[in-house]
C-alpha cells in the first residue's frame, strides 16, 4: 500500500474515454464527445495536479532526497529467467513534472479543439485519437521501465501518425504521416537494440535499479564492443537514436516538418509540447547512466543538441509556411534541451544542466503550444499557411495578437517572461564546460529572437493583404486556452524549478546569472531588432539581402536538402536497388528453377511415355531383348569369377 | 472415446451432414454450426487442459489415449495434447470459424467447396491431436489433397498453374517428411526393441548422431517447406494468389504453422543433436527468409502477394525462433505461430472481401477506400498496424520474445542474424504503410468504388472474431505464453539445452 495508487488512472481515464468514442462512432453527437473527452482528461489533469502536489508539497523530499515511488505494478509478461516486463507507474521528480506537462497541454488543446474541429466530419474520430494519445504519452511518462517506456513509445508513434494522416484524402497528409512513422520506426530500431543490449548486461528494466549509482559495480559491462565503444556506451548512443528519432534531432528530424499537415491542434500537442520532447525525456531518465557510465555517449547527446538546435534555427529564418517556422523552432529548442542534458554532470552543482533541460522542456510545452494554437486561430481565420499571404492582423484579431506576442517573447528570451529564466539556465550550464556548445547555444539564441519576430512582424505586422473575409478572433473555446496558456508562459519561468527536478533527487538552489543573463538578452534584442527593422514594415532590403546571399538562401530554404538524400537513398537504392531485384530475382530464379524443374519431369515424361504403346509386339521386343542383355552380362559375369 | 477424437469426428459429421444439404442456405448454416461447436469444443479443451495441469499432472503430454491401428509394424493412432498443440488447435478452429463466414457467399459448388475445406480442416485438427508420427503423416496428407481440389477448382487466375505447383512442392515435401519418419522408426529403439512411431517413446530412446545428422534434413526441409523456408517458398504466393478466401486464409493461418509444428515436435525435438550441429545453416536460411520476405513484399502490386511474402517473412521468423534454442525465443516462435496466424488469415479474409468488392486486388487500381468502408478499411490498417509489430497486438509479444531470446546469444553469428531480423521491423512498416497509403487513403480513384458497400454482419462476424483475438492475446499475453505454453517447453528445451 502507498499514496500513489491511484496513479494508474491518469492514463487510464482517456483510454476509457478512447475506447467509449471508438465503439460509439456513429452513435454520440459532437456534444457529448466533447464533453466527455474534455472531462475525462480534466479529471485526469486534477489527478495530476493532485499527484505533484502530494508528492512536491506534503511528502517533499526525505532525508533531502526526492524519493522514487513505484505508484503500483504487475507483471505483464515474463521475458526470461530473471527478467520480465512490468506495467506500473512510476513517482518522482522528471515523472511528476511530466504529467503536469502532459495533462496541461492535452486539456488545453481538447478545448480549443472543440472550436477548431467543430465543422469537421471527422469529429468524433478527432477527439477519440487525442483521448488514445493522452493515454499512450501518460502511460509513457510513468513507466516504470524502459520496456514499458518502449511499449508506449510505440504508441505515441502510431497515436501521432493517425492524427498527421487525420485528412487521409489528402496525398500529403497521408505522405507525411508515413514518413513521420517510418523515420521514428527506424529510430526505434535502435532504440530496442540499446534496449536488448542493456538489458541483457545489467539483468533489468527497471528505473530504479538500473540507475541507481550504487548497483553500478554490480552490473557485468565488462569488454569492449565494435568501434572500441564500451558496452554502456554502445547501448546509450543506440538508445539516444531511439530518442533522436522522436524527438527529431538532426538527421533524424525530417519528418517534423512534414508532420505540420495534421490539424493545428495536433501539432500543439504531439509536436510541439509533448511527444517530441519524449526523446529528452528518456535520455533524461537514464541520467545517470549517462553521465556516469559513459561520459562519451552523454558528450555526443551534447554535441548532437547543439549541432540540432543552430541548423534547424537557420533554416526556420527563410520558411515562409507559418506551421513550418514553428516546426523548425521546435526541433532548435528541443535542440537545446538536448544539448543542455550534453553538457550537464551528475549530482548537486554539477547537475544544473539536467534541470535546466526539464526547465526548459517545462516552458517550451507551454508557450510553444501556445504558438501552435495561435497559429491555428490564424490559419483557420485567413484559410492560408503562407506568411506571405498574412499581415496586419492585429487590428483585427486582438487576443490572438496580445497571447501570441507573449509566447513570441518567451521564446525570444525577453527578461521576466518564462523562456528567458530557462534559457539562462542551460546557456550557464554550457558556459562551464563546454565553449562550443556555449557559442553554438548564444548563436541560436539571437537567431530563435530574430525569426520569431520575423514570423510575428510578418503576419501582425507588416503590409495588410487583402481578406476575402474579415479574419476575426476566433470563440471562446479557442480563446480560453490561448489565455490561460498566456499566463502560463509568463508565470512558468518563476517556478523555482531546481528545488523540484534535479538530476540526484537533491533540491538544487539556483539563482538567475546576470552576467550570462545579460550576454544572452543583448543578444535575443539584436535579433529582435534586426527582425523589427527588416519585417515590421515591407521593405526591399529583405530581397536585396536574399538576392546577396542567394546560395545560402537557397540551401537553407530547401532544408539542405537532406529530405532529397533521403528520398534518393530509399527510393533510388533501396527500392530501385534491392526490392525491386528481390521481386524479380524471386519469380525469376527462385521459382524459375522450381519451373525448370518441373518442366524435366513433364518433358522427360512426355519423351518417355512413347513406351507404354500398347502394342503387344514392341513389350514382346523389349522383353526378350532385356533377357538377353541380362544373360549376357550374368555369363560374363560367372566367367569372370 | 477419448475427448479429442471429437475434433475430428464433428468436421466429419458436419461434412455428413453437408451432403444432404438441399441449398446454399443450408450448406453455410451447418458448417457455420458444426465450426461454432468446434470452437466451442477448442475453448472447453483449453479449460480442461488448465484444470489437468491445475491439479499438478506434469506429464509431457495428458489425455492420451493409445488406439490400435497397425498393430503388425506398431502404428497405433496415439491421441495426447500439450499446450502446444492445444493453442494451435483453438488458433485452427478461429481460424476456420472465420473462414466459413468469410465464404458466406460461396456460390458455385457450395456442397463441395465447404466439405472439402471442412474435410482439410479436419486433417489439420488430427495432425495436433495425435503424437504418433504415422498417424500426424496421414492427417497432414488429409490435408494437403483437398487443397488441390479448392485452388484448382474455386481459385482465379491461373489456378490449374498454381495448384499443381502448391500441391507438387507441398508433395515433394512430404516424401522428404516420410523418409526421414521412418529412419526415426528404424532407430526409435535400441537392437532388438520393439520400434515405434510413437513420439513419447522415441524421445526415451537417444537416436544415434550420425544418423541424426542424417535425417534431421530431411525432416527440417521437408517440413520447411511447408513452412515457407528459403529458398523453397515459392509455392506460397502463387498459390495464396489463386486461391479462394478461405483457403488463403486456413493456409497461410493453419497449414503453414503445420510445417513449423513438424519442426519443432519432431526434427527439433527428437533430433537434438543434429539440431544444434547443423541449427547454423538453417538459421541463415531463416534469417535471409525474413529480410528477403519483407523486402519483397515492398515492391509488389497485388494484396495478396505483398500478403504471401510477408508471411514468408512472418513466418521465418518462427523457424529463427526455433533456432535459438532456448525458451524466450521459442516461447516467442510459438507465439508466432498463433499471431501469425490469426493475422494473417485477417487479412486474407479482408482482401477477399474488398476483392469481392472492386473485382481488383491491384493496389494502384484503387484507392481512398477508406471512406468507402470504413469498416473494411480500418480493420486493415489495424490488422496493419498488428503486421508490423504494434504493442497491443499479438505480434509485437511474439517478436519481442524472439528477439530477446535470440539477443542471449552473445557471440557475433548470433548477433548478426538478430540485428537483421530485428531490422524487419522497419521494412514491415515499409510496405505495410505504402499499401494502406495507396489504396485505403488519398482521393477516390476509381469513380466505380463511390458506390461501394461497407461490411456485412457476417463479414463482422469473421473480421471481428479475428480482430478480437489478434488484441486480446496482445494485451494479455501471459496467459498464452505462460499459462498455456508455458510448461509445455520444457520437455524440448530439455533435450535441446543438454548439449550445450
Amino acid at each position: 500500500m502507498n499514496a500513489f495508487e491511484y496513479t494508474f488512472l491518469i492514463p487510464f481515464i482517456p483510454l476509457l474515454g478512447f475506447l467509449l468514442i471508438i465503439f460509439n462512432f456513429k452513435r454520440f453527437p459532437k456534444k457529448l464527445t466533447a464533453a466527455l473527452a474534455t472531462s475525462l482528461i480534466g479529471i485526469s489533469f486534477v489527478l495530476s495536479v493532485y499527484t505533484a502536489w502530494q508528492y512536491f508539497i506534503i511528502m517533499g523530499p526525505l532525508h533531502g532526497v526526492y524519493p522514487k515511488i513505484i505508484g503500483n505494478h504487475f507483471e505483464w509478461l515474463k521475458l526470461g529467467e530473471h527478467l520480465s516486463v512490468h506495467m506500473g507507474t512510476l513517482i518522482d521528480q522528471a515523472s511528476v513534472m511530466m504529467l503536469i506537462v502532459v495533462s496541461t497541454v492535452s486539456l488545453m488543446v481538447h478545448i480549443y479543439s472543440i472550436g477548431y474541429m467543430h465543422d469537421d466530419r471527422g469529429f468524433n474520430r478527432f477527439f477519440a485519437f487525442l483521448q488514445l494519445f493522452s493515454f499512450s504519452m501518460l502511460s509513457l511518462v510513468i513507466a516504470t521501465n524502459v520496456f514499458q517506456i518502449y511499449i508506449f513509445w510505440e504508441l505515441v508513434g502510431v497515436s501521432s501518425f493517425l492524427l498527421i494522416g487525420f485528412y487521409y484524402e489528402k496525398p500529403s497528409a497521408v505522405a507525411a504521416s508515413k514518413k513521420a512513422f517510418i523515420v521514428t520506426r527506424f529510430a526505434d530500431l535502435f532504440f530496442l537494440l540499446g534496449i536488448l543490449l542493456i538489458s541483457f548486461h545489467t539483468d533489468t528494466f527497471d528505473f530504479i535499479s538500473l540507475t541507481n549509482p550504487e548497483n553500478f559495480e554490480r552490473f557485468n559491462l565488462h569488454g569492449t564492443t565494435f568501434l572500441g565503444l564500451s558496452i554502456p556506451a554502445l547501448a546509450l548512443i543506440l538508445i539516444f537514436v531511439g530518442g533522436a528519432g522522436k524527438s527529431a534531432m538532426f538527421p533524424l528530424h525530417i519528418w517534423l516538418p512534414d508532420a505540420m499537415e495534421g490539424p493545428s491542434p495536433v501539432s500543439a500537442l504531439i509536436h510541439a509540447a509533448t511527444m517530441v520532447v519524449a526523446g529528452v525525456y528518456l535520455v533524461a531518465r537514464m541520467f545517470a547512466n549517462y553521465a556516469i557510465m559513459a561520459p562519451e555517449a552523454l558528450a555526443l547527446v551534447g554535441y548532437v543538441g547543439a549541432f540540432t538546435s543552430l541548423f534547424a534555427a537557420v533554416i526556420a529564418t527563410t520558411q515562409i509556411d507559418f506551421k513550418r517556422v514553428l516546426a523548425f523552432s521546435t526541433i532548435s529548442q528541443i535542440g537545446y534541451m538536448m544539448a543542455a542534458l550534453g553538457v550537464s554532470g551528475y549530482g548537486e552543482e554539477a547537475g544544473l544542466g539536467y534541470m535546466a533541460s526539464m526547465f526548459h522542456l517545462f516552458t517550451h510545452a507551454m508557450f510553444k503550444a501556445l504558438l501552435f494554437l495561435g497559429a491555428g486561430a490564424v490559419i483557420h481565420a485567413v484559410h492560408t499557411n503562407s506568411i506571405r499571404e498574412m499581415g496586419g492582423l492585429r487590428k483585427y484579431m486582438k487576443t490572438t495578437h496580445i497571447t501570441f506576442l507573449i509566447a513570441t517573447l518567451a521564446i525570444a528570451g525577453f527578461p521576466g517572461l518564462s523562456g528567458f529564466f530557462s534559457k539562462d539556465e542551460i546557456i550557464t550550464a554550457a558556459h562551464q564546460s563546454y565553449p562550443l556548445v556555449f557559442y553554438t547555444l548564444l548563436v541560436v539564441a539571437g537567431l530563435t529572437a530574430f525569426y520569431m519576430f520575423r514570423l510575428y512582424f510578418l503576419v501582425f505586422w507588416n503590409t495588410e493583404t487583402h481578406y476575402h473575409h474579415k479574419p476575426h478572433d476566433p470563440g471562446k473555446a479557442m480563446l480560453i486556452p490561448l489565455i490561460i496558456l498566456a499566463v502560463l508562459s509568463i508565470v512558468s519561468g518563476y517556478i523555482p524549478f531546481g528545488e523540484f527536478v534535479s538530476s540526484d533527487g537533491k533540491p538544487l538552489h539556483t539563482h538567475l546569472h546576470f552576467d550570462i543573463a545579460i550576454i544572452s538578452t543583448l543578444v535575443s534584442f539584436v535579433g529582435i531588432a534586426i527582425a523589427w527593422f527588416l519585417y515590421k514594415k515591407s521593405s526591399d532590403l529583405t530581397s536585396h539581402l536574399i538576392a546577396r546571399w542567394g546560395t545560402f538562401y537557397r540551401w537553407a530554404y530547401n532544408k539542405f536538402y537532406i529530405d532529397e538524400v533521403y528520398l534518393f537513398i530509399t527510393h533510388n537504392i533501396i527500392f530501385a536497388y534491392i526490392s525491386r531485384p528481390i521481386a524479380w530475382f524471386d519469380r525469376h530464379v527462385v521459382d524459375g528453377t522450381m519451373n525448370v524443374i518441373g518442366w524435366i519431369t513433364v518433358t522427360t515424361s512426355e519423351k518417355i511415355k512413347g513406351m507404354q504403346s500398347g502394342q503387344l509386339q514392341q513389350y514382346a521386343f523389349a522383353f526378350v531383348s532385356a533377357i538377353l542383355v541380362i544373360s549376357a552380362f550374368l555369363i560374363y559375369y560367372l566367367i569372370n569369377n | 472415446m477419448s475427448f479429442l477424437m471429437l475434433f475430428v469426428l464433428v468436421p466429419l459429421l458436419t461434412v455428413i451432414a453437408i451432403l444432404f444439404s438441399k441449398n446454399i442456405r443450408q450448406t453455410r448454416w451447418i458448417a457455420a454450426l458444426g465450426m461454432s461447436l468446434q470452437l466451442i469444443l477448442s475453448a472447453v479443451l483449453v479449460v480442461m487442459y488448465l484444470q489437468i495441469r491445475a491439479a499438478g499432472i506434469a506429464d509431457d503430454f495428458v489425455m492420451v489415449k493409445n488406439l490400435s491401428w497397425f498393430p503388425s509394424l506398431n502404428f497405433n493412432l496415439t491421441l495426447g495434447v500439450d499446450g502446444i498443440s492445444v493453442s494451435l488447435i483453438a488458433l485452427t478452429s478461429i481460424v476456420i470459424f472465420a473462414g466459413v463466414f468469410a465464404s458466406w457467399q460461396m456460390e458455385s459448388l457450395h456442397r463441395e467447396f465447404f466439405i472439402s475445406l471442412i474435410v482439410l480442416a479436419s486433417g489439420v485438427f488430427g495432425f495436433f491431436i495425435t503424437i504418433d508420427l504415422f498417424a500426424m503423416f496421414v492427417f497432414y496428407e488429409l490435408a494437403v489433397i483437398p487443397m488441390y481440389l479448392l485452388i484448382g477448382i474455386w481459385g482465379t487466375g491461373p489456378k490449374e498453374y498454381s495448384a499443381m505447383k502448391l500441391t507438387l512442392m507441398l508433395m515433394a515435401g512430404s516424401a522428404l517428411i516420410i523418409v526421414g519418419l521412418l529412419g526415426i522408426y528404424f532407430h526409435s529403439a535400441p537392437e532388438g526393441g520393439q520400434l515405434t512411431m510413437n513420439l513419447l517413446e522415441i524421445s526415451r530412446y537417444k537416436i544415434p548422431e550420425n544418423v541424426q545428422n542424417f535425417l534431421f534434413p530431411f525432416l527440417f526441409v521437408g517440413f520447411g517447406i511447408l513452412g515457407a523456408l528459403f529458398p523453397l517458398h515459392t509455392w506460397s504466393p502463387d498459390g495464396h494468389a489463386s486461391a479462394p478466401t478461405a483457403v488463403s486464409m486456413l493456409h497461410a493461418g493453419v497449414l503453414m504453422k503445420l510445417g513449423s509444428y513438424g519442426v519443432f515436435r519432431i526434427a527439433l525435438f527428437l533430433l537434438p543433436q543434429a539440431a544444434h550441429n547443423q541449427g547454423a545453416l538453417f538459421l541463415i536460411l531463416a534469417t535471409i527468409g525474413i529480410v528477403y520476405g519483407a523486402l519483397g513484399a515492398i515492391m509488389q502490386k497485388d494484396l495478396k502477394y505483398i500478403n504471401a511474402y510477408s508471411s514468408v517473412s512472418h513466418c521465418a521468423l518462427i523457424l529463427f525462433g526455433l533456432l535459438m534454442f532456448n525458451r524466450s525465443a521459442i516461447d516467442g516462435a510459438i507465439l508466432q505461430m498463433i499471431s501469425h496466424g490469426i493475422m494473417t488469415a485477417l487479412f486474407f479474409a479482408l482482401i477477399g472481401m474488398i476483392y469481392g468488392r472492386t473485382h481488383t486486388r491491384m493496389i494502384h487500381e484503387m484507392g481512398g477506400l477508406l471512406k468507402v468502408m470504413p469498416l473494411l478499411g480500418a480493420a486493415y490498417i489495424i490488422g496493419g498496424l498488428a503486421s508490423l509489430g504494434l504493442p497491443g497486438f499479438s505480434g509485437f509479444v511474439a517478436e519481442m520474445l524472439v528477439f530477446f531470446g535470440a539477443f542471449s546469444h552473445a557471440d557475433t553469428f548470433h548477433r548478426i542474424a538478430t540485428v537483421l531480423a530485428a531490422s524487419s521491423i522497419v521494412i514491415t512498416a515499409v510496405y505495410i504503410l505504402r499499401v494502406v497509403g495507396i489504396f485505403l487513403m488519398g482521393p477516390i480513384k476509381d469513380e466505380h468504388h463511390r458506390h461501394l458497400t461497407d461490411a456485412t454482419w457476417w463479414e463482422k462476424l469473421s473480421v471481428g472474431t479475428l480482430l478480437l483475438f489478434i488484441t486480446l492475446i496482445g494485451m494479455f499475453p501471459s496467459f498464452v505464453t505462460e499459462t498455456l505454453i508455458g510448461n509445455s517447453l520444457a520437455p524440448a528445451l530439455e533435450r535441446l539445452m543438454s548439449n550445450f
